[in-house]
């Protein structure tokens, strides 16, 4: 195990610790999506992203979108670790008056590019935002990070058409394949498999990885485009509730807040690693 | 009378602003003729971007260009770009504060015998619920191209409805018109007639049979519904008592509404709102629509003197 990687798992471990505590003081959030996307989200900020200076906001720092943005625990805690603290006090989550949502808004928190929580969002603004690089002839690249049951949305193949279509090779999409969605699994509710030809049918080059592996994360992350003309996906299998064995592979912790008895449970199971 | 096509004043007026901006783009859903959008596609094929038949993609397509600090248009007919899209505006654009001018065509019931699922008679009012979204109806094709300017130079979210059914010229010069106020088209103390988009020089020859029968009839074209001219709308309800709203829309949550809004709470007067009732139109031409709904110039010269009759009465009796 590389230090990077190291350095990954254990921040991850830290970022769950505080995803539970502050999900029990603001009894709001979404545990299990949080720790489904959270080594891919670690990765993507500590190791992809190009922001020239360290600036958010600079015109040709790579795009990040959080689709799933439910998500928006977890991406504060990242965003809290970065130099530029663009959150600062993460026990300010759903808080009234607070600029920590449930979702996040890009009007109230530095380097968050749009609004999302509705799902089927992020991929159409991704091809907006690939599309206005390729036109500056900016190397700026697109990285949105989708949910898989956020695949049933219809808006998101309209925008891999598109993608396809325009040969944006600037542009990836993560899928966080976690096979859960808020009720049931995905293949119960609406079956999204084969899932990687559909993705190819729509003219993107895709890979598969484990979502919760950071060096096969950073392999992959690292790699677009996949093949030159042709958008990328990474199909990242991962596990809801990741980290937290009574809340892993269970849909009831899509968005359950854990009663004081399940938060020291958690709590010490992430001390013993 | 001369009519003219706003949809010319529209592209004539963004092809100008592209040649002068490099952020300006046009975003359509395979709606390049409807939009007449043509020109600017063979100018700027770049800054062209025909997303296909898919509205909400369109919407965020164009979130995602105004990112980058484009410039996008959204130009669509407005019965999809309303309906379909009505989240991704919502989100997308008004909430994340995306400088994105959406640009409804072809609104009301100006597809006439298409039929209902082609009118856009509801948009006013999606849009009106939207936080932060302007809101601009233009009269004629000098309010269009002002609508249009003024859009280009605003960092902030606008709608901007525009019809296909021809109208006169009512305004001579754009740059006297000022974003955001009504204008006083016609003079008169009798009653108010408030209008907007097609419908104010409808009103402007309802006040004139009006006049032929001694009641002399204001006219005010209420343009922008987002800010709503308060000061123009209470003027009105001092100086001349009674007003009378008409729209090529329903009456729910359009421009009736939202001049009662503004009566109801900053000085009551009598209110006769004038537009699409609870229901879809019957099948049929524009003009044929509208005289169903008794929209026409002449229907509604007659239901404004028949009201004013009955107002001044209850007027006598308080």
């Amino acid at each position: 195990m590389g230090g990077a990687d190291w350095e990954t798992r254990a921040k991850a471990r830290a970022i769950r610790s505080e995803c539970l505590k502050t999900t029990h003081a603001a009894q709001l959030g979404h545990l299990g999506a949080d720790f489904s996307a959270l080594e891919t989200l670690i990765v993507l900020y500590d190791r992809v992203l190009r922001f020239p200076n360290g600036d958010l906001s600079h015109p040709d720092r790579d795009r990040f979108v959080l689709s799933k943005g439910h998500a928006a625990l977890a991406y504060y805690a990242v965003l809290s670790r970065l130099r530029e603290r663009p959150v600062a006090n993460i026990s300010e989550f759903a808080k009234f008056g607070s600029a920590l949502s449930g979702h996040p808004s890009n009007t109230k928190v530095k380097g968050i590019e749009t609004s999302t929580g509705p799902l089927g969002h992020g991929l159409p603004f991704g091809v907006g935002a690939a599309l206005a690089a390729k036109l500056e002839g900016s190397s700026r690249r697109i990285f949105v990070l989708v949910g898989d049951g956020e695949l049933q949305e219809g808006s998101n193949w309209e925008a891999a058409m598109l993608a396809g279509s325009r040969q944006l090779d600037n542009l990836l999409t993560i899928v966080d394949r976690n096979r859960l969605q808020q009720g049931r699994g995905t293949e119960l509710v609406n079956r999204l498999e084969p899932l990687t030809e559909k993705w190819r049918a729509f003219g993107w080059s895709v890979r598969e990885v484990d979502g919760h592996d950071p060096e096969q994360l950073f392999d992959v992350l690292t790699s677009i485009p996949f093949k030159s003309g042709m958008p990328s996906c990474v199909v990242a299998h991962t596990t809801k509730g990741r980290g937290v064995s009574f809340m892993e592979g269970k849909a009831a912790w899509h968005h359950k807040v854990p009663s004081l008895g399940e938060l020291d449970l958690a709590l010490a199971e992430l001390a013993e690693g | 009378m001369e009519l003219f096509d706003c949809r010319a004043a529209f592209a004539a007026t963004l092809l100008e602003i592209a040649s002068a901006d490099p952020r300006a783009c046009v975003v359509l859903n395979d709606s390049i003729s409807s939009s007449s959008a043509a020109e600017f596609m063979s100018r700027f094929p770049e800054r062209t971007f025909d997303v296909g038949i898919a509205e909400q993609n369109m919407v965020g397509v164009a979130a995602g260009l105004a990112n980058a600090g484009y410039v996008p248009f959204v130009c669509a007919a407005s019965c999809f770009l309303t309906g379909r899209a009505l989240e991704q505006i919502k989100v997308d654009v008004a909430y994340s504060r995306a400088n994105v001018k959406l640009c409804g065509f072809s609104s009301g019931v100006a597809y006439g015998a298409l039929g209902p699922t082609h009118h856009a008679i509801e948009d006013i009012a999606w849009m009106r619920a939207i936080p932060g979204l302007q809101i601009v109806v233009p009269a004629d094709p000098a309010e269009t191209s002002s609508a249009i300017r003024y859009a280009s130079t605003t960092a902030e979210p606008c709608f901007i409805r525009i019809n296909r059914l021809p109208v006169p010229k009512i305004f001579r010069n754009a740059a006297a018109l000022v974003p955001g106020k009504a204008q006083q088209v016609r003079d008169g103390d009798d009653v108010t007639l408030v209008g907007l988009g097609m419908m104010t020089h409808r009103l402007m020859e309802a006040a004139e049979l009006l006049a032929a029968d001694g009641l002399q009839a204001r006219v005010l074209n209420l343009s922008w519904l987002n800010p709503v001219d308060v000061d123009a709308i209470v003027r009105c309800s001092i100086e001349t008592g009674r007003i009378v709203t008409a729209e090529d829309h329903v009456l729910a949550g359009g421009l009736g509404g939202a001049v009662s809004e503004v009566v109801a709470r900053e000085y009551p007067v009598p209110v006769l709102a004038l537009g699409i009732p609870n229901t879809f139109a019957p099948t049929g031409s524009p003009d044929e629509i509208l005289e169903h709904f008794e929209l026409d110039a002449a229907s509604m010269a007659k239901r404004v003197a028949a009201w004013l009759g009955v107002a001044r009465t209850r007027r006598d009796k308080w």
